[in-house]
């Protein structure tokens, strides 16, 4: 009878009740608020040749009026100054978004063909879905370099087809066309599935009712099933959205010298410059870029459940 | 003077006449899902403004005949005419059927009022008319203080209500209803019932029910037709489906009724009088009025309304035929009836209700009682299917 010893009054103050709570707060403050302050930390000091680059910034609690002193905005008014630095968080967002409207684009159809095909077909299309993950993330970014490269298997195909000339090659490896593409299939998945189960949900008789008061099927679907779907479709976009626009990997492996993207600026700053306050100012302006679609995500899941 | 009525109830019958064309045929419908067959060459007439009920088991193939009057489901064979036009291969979207489908539904990312305007909208109607159209919509169901509820924000009754308003909106030529009152509490439902008939009447329109529930048939409908395994049994007026069952099956389906086997001992012109059938039920004599085609030696039921059956202690004057004795080996307490299971020698169990007119607590037949129950030749009848 759990919902007796919730309002027993003499349960409520029983401290093993508070141990339960207290362990994912005290997991969230020790392995994110803690690492993200230091994060925050380290963007407000000087850069340093040393080990680690930067000036240490706390020294004690007797120096907190120290502290707050030498509190350094340089960082960001540099990042700020330097259009390098807009441009790579535009260029991110832009490739963000194309990425993301691309995935809705091919993963809206899957989800509602997997959520359409028999209840007995279902298991096997999921499984389908999710079966890329039993090989690793790089390993697939990988293969698909081997597809795209100038002799690669898809010039090999185009050619043998005869599509393509036996001098010719495909060349959309090392630019952005490559990006999407590795960026698509990667993150399909994470499209298809939210999508599918919010898809799966409806009820059938909704579209048959919408038919039989004279609405012919394409109507139906952005009358009905569309806007019904919508969580699917705000939890897909969002789950693609956040990630892709710090992704690193896979313009790394696909992208050109020219593929601007934020994660790959942070690498740069960190291992290439080792600038640490300069990316770590870099990375707590991609956060709070991204609070506003993290916040939109958080209250759709909230109304969904 | 004497004070107005109204108009007189007209007598509502044109399946009796011969001249009268159809509004819905299904003509030799049959309709397979791969080797199960849910409707097996039907032929069935609805006429105009008629409140027509298929009543049925579930999987007897009733929704399915619903359904491809609706246009969900094409017929394997056969054709429907509405108003004498072939409707096969029209889809549901070009029919002028609506339907209030069992579950309702209710789109519920629109509000109460959105849902009805739906297939309104659907036509293009210019948004004046359509608002008037709504507003008329929900005060028929009397739902205009909700028109901006979400369905979820509804109770079941009012959700009913409006999944009624919406497929109403579009005056359909033909209504069809999947057991529209399942989901309701008893109390509400006949309440229901009886509203449906009044919209039923007021706006002249044909309404098509389906359910498995034989008293909401009965209440609601102008005709029934008893469905089985994807035939229909027998079409008829609530009345002659009661009264006059076709068969064992029909007899059984609807209400509460005695079937005793037995086989015809004496026909009519054996007995000499027009119209009289003698059966032998294992031993028990029935003499039954009925025009009956059976003759003697065939096998038939015996079958009588419970209602129909007389108890008493006392042993009538003719015990020759039409009267049991047996002990009262049950008895249910209804309120407003008693049903008495009274157990022969042979352990076959009759059943004789009797209406409560006094208010006695205390019943003079009680459990162990040994009593006799009797019927006149008119009370039950002869089914030889």
């Amino acid at each position: 009878m759990a919902s007796v010893s919730e309002t027993h009054p003499a349960n409520r103050s029983n401290p093993a009740r508070w141990l339960v709570v207290a362990v994912p707060y005290v997991w969230l403050l020790l392995f994110f608020a803690a690492p993200f302050l230091i994060i925050v930390k380290i963007s407000l000091s000087e850069t340093a040749i040393a080990l680690p680059p930067y000036t240490p910034l706390f020294k004690g609690f007797g120096a907190i009026g120290e502290f707050v002193s030498q509190l350094d905005f340089d960082n960001y008014l540099f990042l700020t100054g330097d259009p390098l630095y807009i441009e790579a968080y535009l260029s991110s967002l832009r490739i963000a978004v194309i990425s993301t409207f691309l995935l809705l684009l091919i993963g809206y159809p899957m989800a509602l063909a997997m959520a359409r095909a028999p209840t007995t077909l279902r298991p096997t299309l999921v499984m389908l879905v999710i079966l890329p993950f039993w090989t690793s993330f790089l390993i697939r970014v990988y293969a698909w370099i081997g597809i795209l490269k100038p002799d690669g298997l898809l010039t090999l195909l185009l050619q043998s087809l005869g599509l393509l000339g036996a001098d010719d090659q495909v060349q959309i490896f090392r630019t952005d066309y490559a990006v999407f593409i590795g960026i698509v299939y990667s993150y399909l998945p994470f499209m298809v599935l939210p999508l599918y189960s919010a898809l799966e949900k409806m009820d059938n008789t909704l579209l048959e009712a919408a038919s039989d008061l004279g609405c012919p099927p394409w109507k139906a679907f952005w009358k009905i099933t569309f806007p019904l779907s919508l969580p699917g479709v705000i939890a897909g976009s969002m789950i693609c959205f956040i990630p892709i626009t710090g992704e690193f990997v896979i313009p790394d492996l696909l992208g050109g010298a020219d593929t601007l993207m934020i994660g790959k600026t942070l690498w740069t700053e960190f291992f290439g410059n080792r600038d640490w306050p300069l990316a770590s100012a870099v990375a707590v302006i991609l956060l709070v870029m991204l609070v506003v679609p993290i916040v939109i995500f958080q209250n759709q899941q909230k109304k969904v459940a | 003077m004497a004070k107005s009525l109204g108009p007189v109830k007209r007598k509502f019958s044109p399946w009796t006449d011969p001249s009268a064309v159809p509004f819905i045929r299904f003509e030799n419908i049959t309709k397979r899902f791969g080797d199960f067959t849910a409707v097996d060459n039907l032929t069935l007439d609805i006429y105009e403004r008629e409140f027509f009920s298929l009543l049925g088991p579930s999987g007897c193939g009733k929704t399915t005949l619903m359904r491809m009057l609706a246009g969900f489901e094409e017929p394997t064979e056969g054709r429907i005419l509405l108003q004498g036009k072939d409707i096969s291969g029209v889809p549901p979207y070009r029919r002028p059927t609506n339907m209030m489908f069992q579950s309702y539904a209710l789109f519920p990312h629109m509000t109460v009022e959105k849902n009805i305007a739906f297939g309104l909208e659907q036509d293009n109607l210019p948004k004046g008319e359509i608002a008037t159209r709504v507003e008329e919509m929900l005060k028929l169901v009397k739902l205009e203080r909700f028109a901006k509820r979400k369905p979820n924000q509804l109770s079941g009754g009012q959700r009913q209500r409006v999944a009624l308003a919406r497929s109403l909106a579009k005056r359909p030529k033909v209504l069809l209803l999947d057991e529209p009152l399942g989901a309701l509490d008893k109390k509400l439902r006949e309440e229901t019932q009886f509203e449906l008939m009044d919209i039923q009447t007021e706006l002249g329109l044909t309404f098509l029910i389906v359910t498995h529930d034989q008293e909401e048939a009965m209440t609601v409908s102008d005709r029934i037709a008893v469905m089985d395994k994807g035939i229909i049994m027998q079409v008829a007026t609530p009345a002659e489906i009661y009264e006059a069952p076709n068969s064992r099956y029909v007899a059984d389906f609807i209400g509460d009724i005695n079937i005793l086997e037995g086989t015809i001992a004496a026909t009519a012109s054996a007995l000499g009088a027009p119209g009289a059938v003698r059966i032998d039920c294992d031993g028990i004599a029935v003499s039954v009025e009925q025009e009956c085609q059976a003759v003697k030696g065939d096998k038939v039921a015996f079958a009588i309304r419970p209602e129909k059956v007389r108890i008493s202690p006392d042993q009538p004057a003719d015990t020759s035929a039409n009267a049991v004795y047996g002990e009262v080996w049950d008895i249910g307490y209804l309120g407003d009836f008693s049903v008495f299971l009274v157990k022969l020698a042979d352990g076959r169990i009759v059943r004789a209700a009797q209406a409560n007119v006094s208010r006695l607590v205390d019943r003079p037949i009680t459990f162990g009682d040994m009593v006799w129950l009797t019927w006149p030749v008119d009370a039950g009848l002869v089914l030889t299917r």
